[in-house]
């Protein structure tokens, strides 16, 4: 068990980062942490981006992360993902869903929408290990876009030290019974892209 | 057993568990999901009432009975019902009285950032401020005992933080109050419950008595408590800005109120003694610290923490470094070299609202608006709203502008919602005043914003039962519209017609913009198609501002994924490049 870890899950709204989070922080409650979850999602259903920061530790007491304190940003859209570039250090890894959602300003021809390479070494410089995951393509596959937050939490999960059941378990209970599969599914698939 | 609540759900849980039995609130974010969780209770009464001034009465007459009641609201929600807290401070009430006031520091979803610890203090009622859920809980059922025991409602302060943030919470039911189904005599008490002045004049002095008491029983209150450290530096703080506090200063002592209104006296003066340097950290208003400088204590306060905005340990950590209170600096964070767009709320792909605001546009209409999805309609590229004060305001607004007489046309817009809250009364106004405004509806059945509560309109309770729905035409032809128009958003020309008539004329007139919220409905079409040859690139589409539609180099293509098949953009186009599929 670690003293804490600090996860950052942004997305804009749709996007499945509530679940993923909420699933994230009932796994580190039923591994034994003290865990918070924080969430900004007042205008989600309009467009706006969805924030979630999740806190795993012997005793949490901000349910807010502290800056450059993150061990794991996941990213389900690239700009979203750029926006937490001020809580990483050296250690932290980004996992970022390569998908893009253009905001109204990009899509008016008003502002343009930064380059995959830009947003790539913005991270990369800044952490440890930073990787693309093909969470949209992959969940695609499964048949359904809105397993890509499943198959990023399965990628994350590779890198902690909790038997898989425990995830599979927290999915059951949070997620709609008829796509418990389906999703157990996307999360071994994530799990597995761990090199 | 523990389970992961927000704050909002374990104020529910801590009704249940303190016998609750009737709950009443109008949404307002960050408070929402308090009062829609009591209705998950059977053992609780739960309503959406028309405004926060209703819930607060109703709560108020279930407590007048002997039961205990809860209401809940957004910080500017208690402007709404503040007449109403300071009357049952007056009177006093026989049940427990429970107020779920939600401050929002930072204004994540709201129009100003007051500090309703000021409400506490002027109405002259205590005040409870938890920093987690596991507190939110129990301080649900601290209120309502406290609130039985002097005879007052007592507020409870939660901020977004705390409402939206989901902590471990313990599920023992094992003390639960069961609420009683005895059937309650009222107990007639003129002198305490007619608040003329004489009756008025009698009990302001039991208020006051109240409030020594009170202030006495903070001193002892195992809520308001020390954690000692290494008294070189003692920090005064409560909600969930304590939580901060304590990770930025793992060594500090900490006093840590529970009850902030009123405050502890004795205990803030022996803490200060105790202690070299005193700091109080709390978000917005220099509530605690002005009381502190009152009592002639020195501390550090709104000179280091800011007095606007949310706080966090980053923010904590930040300042208290300069101030030279810790020694662990901030993390060295670089500055991103990219420029990446903001992503602001937009109305949504297919929003009836659109039509609207498209339409005002091109009549060049100064509106005075209100609040709701619609306030959207301010937003670029539409920026068809020029005003947004409050609920309700626009209509009164737009009266008083069209009275003095200015250049150009005018209209004023709330929604369903807004219009049973606070849109009747200057409805009512612009009608018995000789006005002559055009004062616009935009009924789409649901309370939106907020995430699609029921209410007056829709024909729902809370409690998921059918109910009568108030007609909204029938309304306002019974205040005495003689010109009230229906239209559908989508039907655009029409919807020019329409509100160029009612606007351009020297009578008051209503027009209702019916369409249902098409988030709410889950409604598809099939999606347009962009007719690649004929599409000038011109940019009128795109002037509607919908997410869907996004310009390329050479032609404008529509996301199929996020579009909802309106046909907005069809009806607007000049070159009659996008064409509607027919629809199956």
């Amino acid at each position: 068990m670690r003293n804490k870890i600090d996860f950052i899950v942004a997305g804009v709204g749709g996007q499945g980062t509530i679940l993923a989070s909420d699933i994230l922080v009932e796994v580190g409650y039923k591994a034994g942490y003290d865990v918070k979850k924080s969430e900004v999602h007042g205008m989600s259903q309009r467009g706006g981006g969805v924030e979630s920061q999740v806190r795993w530790g012997k005793k949490v007491y901000s349910p807010l992360i502290e800056k450059g304190k993150a061990e794991f940003v996941l990213g389900f859209e690239m700009l979203e993902a750029a926006r937490w570039t001020e809580y990483l250090n050296p250690s932290s890894v980004v996992y970022v869903n390569k998908h893009k959602m253009f905001p109204p300003t990009v899509s008016t021809g008003q502002a343009v929408y930064p380059a995959e390479s830009a947003i790539e070494e913005e991270l990369k410089f800044r952490a440890q290990h930073f990787e693309w995951i093909d969470a949209i393509g992959l969940a695609q596959q499964l048949g359904n876009p809105a397993l890509a937050g499943v198959i990023m939490l399965g990628r994350l999960s590779a890198d902690l030290e909790i038997a898989p059941e425990i995830w599979l378990n927290v999915i059951s209970d949070l997620v709609p019974a008829r796509f418990v599969e389906l999703n157990k599914k996307a999360f071994i698939t994530g799990r597995e892209l761990k090199g | 057993m523990k389970k992961l609540l927000s704050g909002n759900e374990a104020f529910a849980f801590g009704a249940y568990l303190a016998g609750v039995q009737l709950a009443a609130a109008y949404p307002g974010t960050p408070s929402t999901e308090v009062v829609k969780t009591c209705a998950a209770y059977d053992t609780i009464y739960a309503e959406w009432s028309p405004n926060e001034k209703v819930a607060m009465d109703v709560a108020i007459g279930a407590a007048y009975t002997g039961r205990r009641a809860l209401c809940a609201m957004k910080h500017v929600g208690m402007n709404v019902a503040a007449e109403s807290l300071f009357y049952s401070s007056y009177t006093g009430l026989k049940g427990g009285l429970v107020i779920i006031n939600a401050d929002d520091p930072g204004m994540h979803s709201s129009q100003n950032e007051q500090d309703n610890r000021n409400y506490a203090k002027f109405a002259k009622v205590p005040m409870l401020e938890p920093s987690d859920s596991e507190e939110a809980k129990n301080y649900v059922r601290i209120a309502l005992e406290m609130s039985e025991q002097f005879d007052t409602p007592v507020m409870i302060r939660t901020t977004t933080r705390l409402s939206h943030s989901r902590t471990l919470v313990d599920m023992d039911e094992s003390n639960r109050v069961i609420p009683t189904d005895e059937i309650p005599a009222y107990e007639r008490n003129i002198p305490k419950y007619v608040m003329v002045p004489a009756n008025a004049r009698r009990r302001h002095p039991v208020v006051e008595e109240r409030l020594q008491k009170l202030a006495a029983l903070a001193e002892t209150l195992d809520i308001n408590k020390i954690e000692p450290g290494n008294d070189e530096i003692g920090i005064i703080t409560s909600g969930v800005v304590y939580q901060y506090a304590r990770e930025v200063f793992p060594t500090a002592t900490i006093l840590k109120l529970g009850m902030v209104w009123p405050l502890p006296k004795q205990m803030i003066l022996d803490f200060a003694k105790r202690v070299k340097k005193l700091v109080v950290i709390e978000e917005l208003d220099p509530f605690i610290e002005e009381y502190v400088k009152v009592l002639g204590l020195n501390c550090i306060g709104k000179d280091v923490y800011p007095i606007m905005g949310e706080f966090s340990p980053s923010l904590i950590r930040e300042v208290s470094y300069k101030a030279s209170l810790i020694s662990e600096a901030p993390a060295n964070v670089s500055a991103v070299n990219i420029e990446l767009p903001m992503r602001p709320p937009m109305l949504c792909p297919g929003c009836g609202h659109r039509g609207l605001f498209h339409a005002l546009k091109r009549l060049d209409v100064s509106v005075f608006g209100d609040i709701g999805c619609y306030t959207l309609g301010a937003a670029p590229p539409l920026a068809a709203m020029h005003t947004c004060g409050c609920m309700g305001a626009g209509f009164g607004v737009v009266h008083g502008v069209d009275k003095v007489g200015v250049k150009g046309r005018t209209a004023a817009v709330l929604g369903d919602s807004t219009f049973f809250h606070s849109g009747i009364h200057p409805m009512i106004d612009v009608l018995y005043n000789k006005g002559v405004s055009t004062l616009i509806i935009t009924d789409n059945r649901i309370t939106a914003m907020t995430g699609h509560q029921d209410n007056p309109g829709t024909g729902m309770t809370l409690l998921g039962e059918p109910a009568e729905r108030i007609d909204i035409e029938t309304v306002v032809r019974g205040l005495g519209a003689k010109r009230v128009e229906v239209v559908n958003p989508y039907e655009i020309d029409n919807v020019m017609n329409v509100l160029k008539e009612c606007i351009d004329s020297d009578e008051p007139s209503v027009v209702i913009v019916r369409y249902p919220c098409v988030l709410n409905v889950k409604e598809k079409h099939p999606v347009p198609v962009v007719d690649k040859e004929a599409c000038t690139n011109c940019g009128t589409c795109l002037k509607i501002g919908c997410p869907p539609l996004t310009k390329n180099e050479e032609y404008v293509a529509i996301d199929s994924i996020l579009c909802n098949g309106c046909g907005l953009c069809a009806e607007v186009c000049p070159f009659n490049a996008i064409k509607k599929p027919e629809e199956q």
